[in-house]
């Protein structure tokens, strides 16, 4: 198994020389990054540094073009036959990416089923959960982002902010063990983001789930991460804890990104 | 003579009623044909490359050459391999697999109508691939084509007088039994168009509807 950790517990997530081109246009290249079990990552830089096709890869929704990506130890791309290292099959891929869920900037909520149907959807199919264990789990969930009432709902009858808090609990739904959110916040109308953002870092707090975001809320990212991550030209350009990095970043591309977005 | 004889229109009638609804026969299952099989061309046109090369040809060539040459050719042709059908059978298929590439391009058009972010969010909760299309995707790429699949039904409909060239004895078919005994074509030839206008016209008022109805949504 690749990028086996010699500090002990073996990371959540395992970026190791991950390169990724689309076209000509190389996006990430010699991407290597770990994340913890239980951490918090932000991903911050300037639009089209690759920071959402981070989380696109993770996904699956995205094929690297090298390196290896391994989720809780797990490749997503090979896997173990007889001793050797083969490509990943469906169902390989299937049962790593049970453990991941991603919220989407414009929430994809399927349109065609209510609130309800969006929630029990997966956990019905994919997990094999009864009508009524997924059905009490749907309850409870949409109890926590504050929408119990609109469980009978249509996805268009929902304010953005509800679409998203509805999505949130699509995911969690699946008993996630990562999270990736994907510029939650940025399709919101402005009175709606803090909400939303303070779900989020109520289930960041509650849960143990390790969560990798793409975010422009500065301050989101200041106070929800453990760690924060500048991107530049595909690759990391500053690792540092948020009072760090925040406070006093160390590489001058980080200085000027904050000053141009921060002090607007 | 009258040119019109109330008489001899009132006894027609039952054998035209009678054509009718082999029309109707014909129309209902060569939609049903055209309405399966132009999903799964349409499923198909998105797999992998040469699976959707060859998907494109078939639906070229069966939309290069005319229905009727098509008819004929199941007709005539399929016996030679053994094949022999019913006149209506064979008629069914042609009217159903013609009508297929056509509504294969509707159903190919709701589905790329509906947002990518849907299939990545059910990439991303992991549904399993026939559940993407079935719970997903064509539920909302179907209401969508509604009205277009339906202007192809009434089309077919008006259509399916070619199949007289194989015997088919639909309303037109009958028309010219009656006809041809009688050597009276006004009434018969008027009756048969007053059927498909009464047919065609509240159905093609109902497409609007849809087409309405979906527009206002």
């Amino acid at each position: 198994m690749p990028s086996v950790e010699k500090s002990g517990a073996d990371p959540m997530i395992a970026f190791d020389g991950v390169e990724k081109r689309f076209g000509d246009n190389v996006v990430l290249s010699e991407l290597s990054f770990t994340v913890a079990p239980g951490e918090h990552v932000c991903l911050i830089g300037p639009s089209g540094s690759g920071k959402t096709t981070i989380l696109r890869l993770l996904m699956t929704l995205e094929k690297c073009d090298a390196g290896t990506i391994t989720v809780g130890g797990t490749s997503l791309s090979h896997m173990e036959k007889n001793g050797k290292l083969v490509p990943a099959d469906e169902k390989h891929v299937r049962d790593v990416r049970k453990r991941i869920g991603m919220e989407f900037q414009q929430f994809n909520l399927f349109p065609n089923m209510t609130v309800r149907g969006n929630l029990v959807e997966a956990p019905t199919r994919v997990l094999g959960l009864s009508k009524d264990e997924a059905d009490a789990r749907a309850k409870e969930l949409l109890d926590l982002v504050g929408l119990g009432d609109r469980i009978d709902s249509h996805p268009t009858q929902l304010s953005g902010g509800q679409q998203q808090r509805v999505a949130i609990a699509r995911a969690l739904a699946m008993r996630p063990d990562v999270l990736l959110l994907d510029e939650v916040t940025s399709a919101l109308d402005p009175e709606l983001v803090a909400g939303v953002l303070k779900l989020l870092s109520d289930i960041g707090s509650s849960t143990d789930i390790t969560f990798l975001c793409v975010t422009h809320e500065m301050g989101f990212a200041r106070d929800f991460s453990d760690r924060v991550m500048m991107f530049d030209g595909g690759r990391v350009i500053e690792d540092a804890a948020p009072e760090k990095l925040f406070t006093a970043p160390e590489h001058e591309r980080t200085q000027a990104f904050l000053h141009a977005v921060v002090d607007r | 003579m009258n040119v019109w004889d109330w008489n001899f229109a009132g006894q027609i009638i039952p054998a035209l009623l009678n054509g009718l609804r082999i029309t109707l026969i014909a129309t209902v299952l060569g939609s049903l044909i055209a309405f399966v099989l132009g999903l799964v061309l349409a499923i198909l046109g998105r797999g992998p490359r040469p699976v959707r090369i060859v998907v494109r040809a078939i639906v070229e060539f069966i939309r290069s050459t005319p229905l009727l040459v098509q008819v004929y050719f199941l007709f005539f042709v399929l016996p030679a391999f053994g094949v022999v059908l019913p006149a209506l059978t064979v008629g069914v298929l042609a009217l159903g697999v013609h009508y297929a590439t056509y509504t294969s391009e509707v159903y190919r058009a709701g589905i790329d109508a509906v947002p990518r972010g849907q299939w990545e969010a059910a990439t991303a909760l992991s549904l399993p691939r026939t559940r993407v299309w079935t719970g997903v995707v064509l539920p909302q790429a179907i209401p969508r084509v509604m009205p277009a699949l339906g202007n192809y039904v009434i089309s077919m409909f008006k259509e399916t007088p070619l199949l007289i060239g194989i015997g088919v004895l639909d309303i037109v078919g009958q028309v010219r039994e009656v006809g041809g005994q009688s050597f009276r074509y006004v009434e018969a030839y008027t009756l048969a168009g007053l059927l498909f206008l009464l047919l065609s016209y509240p159905a093609s008022l109902a497409v609007r509807r849809l087409e309405r109805r979906r527009a206002v949504r």
